[in-house]
């Protein structure tokens, strides 16, 4: 029967599909969605690790679609093999709880990197970043081609985006002390629409003559800067630096308009991840104050929340950005 | 399959050995995928023959599944209710704003089932009073419903639901027997006894196989449509209890998706998608069958793209093979 040759061809294919899994530590790198280029570079990343550390197997899954309901089964399923370590990045912060709660009390080690769940799902977040550390790398980014110093303006996102409020807030307290001979002349709002953002960053560059760099820290606002700068000639003129996705923002550093932009990496960050399940399967205590060695990129020290900040922006010039524009 | 407008037309298929016609129905091949599918599992995976692994197993499929009874009636007199998961996103979001006035368990299950009740009705009352395609309507509600959600929630969310309430998506009756499974199981029972043994259930059908002779025949169609629509909108709400429980959390994109995955279990189970035809057991074998597949390739950590191409091809297989099966018996004869 015709059936039966089916479930015989699907029995096949399921068993030539389940891998031996008798390595000593098991981690499953579990994404919001697969088929996404960050988290395919996350999970780069994540093997490299797992390769340093010896002795583990890394399972890399996530659901086709980016909900929490599809995650939670992927969970389910990562319950029952029995896994060692769960490093998750979560659709949604809450509805993963309980079944992550379900999946400590029976043994399983659990992180959240990139997307965080709350305290009570998982013992340690990993952010890419913190606001510090991004709101002095968006100036240092400016400041590093301006020994001089000079004029710089910042084109943020929208005026009420948490996020970019932040940084331009960490930024600006960083500068007096750190980059004292930069001047932050003005902040501008090109509220992640293009349209608005052209328009901001050609009444930037009107209003200041000697305006040397715009910071846009929005991967909307630093694209529509570098057009305005290379559309009016002012390249070698104005720098336009911030947080860029490189696919997106290559041409420009080709052509000149940028020096060097920043973002997360996710090759690090897959990479941190797995370190971090590796040591708390290994008996180390996730506590507010512990800090935990993430192989090359360091290491990090757990706050209240047993939250971390695993870096600075990671920076994109012309030495990389051909490599990392293929992966996001 | 059994295809009640074939019994109509032709006669003396009743006259079948009845152990034959069963051998030979829809629901035994189905038995037959569902066997080979668990057998399949127990072998791939040293995970699976688990009770614990087999209890996690059904909250794959139970809340949709749920909604997939319902469905199947509906389906049954040719409509279609494609705004179920819509309405889970809204009777969840009412449930967290009760939740936030105050309101204790009881309460929240009778908003979420209430919510969906009223949200069906208005489906009903668009396609049965104004008499628009219930496709175009419910494909209209799918937004405006989750519109709702979103307008209260935006990027929000509402948490903090009491520990009993928790029960209803979380909780075991006994042993490894989870509330979601129990209900199910009660909800297709109550659904098989009304579809196959009541008045009601036989005037389903007869609207899905001629309105209008229906109509003539004295059968309130209108009525019994509108009475279907409310019946998928409570079981939505039920669902949205359950599925709110679960994950301790309202957001409004919660649910996203279910509509679809209901609609391919009807479809699954054997309901004609024209309508006139289809059993309740052959709609909780296909839920069965999606489990059992989602749970069984997931512990493969089989990526869940391929997951999705092995669904397609096992609703498109499935379809086809009866189809087939009756052009090679018509060549024969």
């Amino acid at each position: 029967m015709k059936l039966f040759k089916l479930m015989a061809a699907t029995a096949a294919a399921a068993i030539l599909l389940a891998t031996p899994a008798f390595a000593q530590t098991r981690i499953a790198l579990v994404v919001k969605s697969l088929g996404n280029g960050f988290f395919d570079a996350a999970a780069k990343g994540a093997e490299e690790a797992a390769k340093e550390i010896g002795d583990i197997e890394l399972i890399y899954t996530g659901p086709t679609t980016a909900t929490a309901e599809a995650q939670i089964e992927v969970v389910n399923s990562l319950i029952a093999q029995q896994v060692d370590a769960i490093a998750i990045s979560a659709n949604d912060p809450d509805a993963l709880v309980p079944v992550l709660q379900r999946a400590q009390q029976r043994g399983i080690k659990v992180i959240s990197w990139d997307s965080g769940v709350a305290p009570e799902g998982r013992s340690i977040h990993l952010n890419p970043s913190d606001i510090g550390l991004i709101g002095e790398t968006i100036i240092k980014l400016a400041a590093d081609y301006l020994p001089e110093g000079g004029d710089v303006a910042i084109l943020s996102a929208a005026s009420t985006a948490t996020n970019q409020n932040a940084w331009i807030e960490a930024a600006k307290a960083v500068i007096p002390e750190k980059f004292p001979n930069i001047n932050l002349v003005a902040t501008v709002y090109g509220d992640d629409d293009s349209v608005k953002s052209t328009e901001e960053a050609r009444g930037l560059i009107a209003a200041y003559p000697d305006l040397k760099a715009i910071i846009a820290p929005t991967t909307v606002g630093v694209v529509a800067a570098a057009q305005v700068v290379t559309d009016q000639n002012l390249i070698g003129k104005v720098n336009v630096t911030g947080l860029a996705l490189p696919s997106e923002f290559k041409q420009f550093i080709d052509n000149g308009a940028s020096q060097a932009v920043a973002l997360w990496n996710p090759i690090d960050l897959g990479y941190s991840a797995v370190y971090l399940a590796k040591a708390l399967v290994d008996g180390q205590e996730a506590a507010p104050g512990a800090t935990f060695s993430i192989g090359k990129v360091g290491e990090v020290t757990l706050d209240d929340t047993n939250s971390a900040a695993m870096a600075a922006p990671f920076q994109f010039d012309k030495s990389n950005i051909e490599e990392f524009s293929k992966i996001y | 399959m059994t295809d009640t407008t074939a019994t109509g037309r032709h006669l003396p298929d009743r006259l079948d050995n009845p152990v034959k016609s069963a051998v030979l129905s829809w629901e035994s091949l189905l038995v037959l995928v569902a066997l080979a599918i668990f057998i399949a599992n127990s072998f791939a995976s040293p995970y699976f023959l688990n009770e614990w692994s087999l209890s996690d197993m059904t909250f794959n499929f139970t809340e949709k599944a749920l909604i997939a009874l319902a469905m199947a009636l509906v389906i049954i007199t040719g409509e279609i209710d494609l705004s179920v998961a819509s309405i889970i996103a809204l009777a969840s979001t009412m449930m967290g704003l009760a939740l936030q006035v105050g309101a204790d368990t009881p309460m929240l299950v009778a908003v979420g089932i209430g919510v969906g009740i009223l949200c069906g009705a208005f489906n009903g009352f668009l396609i049965t009073g104004l008499k628009l395609p219930s496709i175009v309507v419910t494909i209209g509600t799918m937004s405006l419903f989750r519109g709702v959600a979103y307008i209260v929630l935006g990027d929000q969310s509402f948490k903090g639901y009491p520990a009993s309430f928790s029960w209803f998506g979380q909780g075991y009756v006994f042993w490894v027997i989870s509330f979601e499974l129990v209900l199910f199981l009660v909800c297709a029972l109550i659904f098989y006894v009304v579809l196959h043994h009541t008045n009601f259930g036989r005037r389903v059908f007869a609207i899905g196989n001629n309105a209008t002779a229906a109509r003539f025949s004295g059968v309130r169609v209108d009525r019994i449509k509108f009475v279907l629509f409310c019946l998928t909108g409570l079981m939505s709400g039920l669902a949205a209890v359950l599925l709110t429980a679960r994950l301790g959390s309202t957001r409004p994109s919660i649910a996203e998706g279910f509509e679809l995955e209901a609609v391919t279990m009807v479809v699954l189970g054997g309901v004609s998608i024209l309508g006139g035809s289809g059993t309740i057991i052959g709609v909780v074998l296909a839920a069965l069958i999606m489990g059992l597949v989602t749970f069984g390739l997931g512990l493969l950590n089989v990526p869940g793209i391929v997951m999705s191409i092995f669904i397609g091809s096992l609703l498109i297989v499935v379809i086809a093979l009866p189809i087939l099966f009756r052009m090679w018996r018509q060549r024969k004869a």
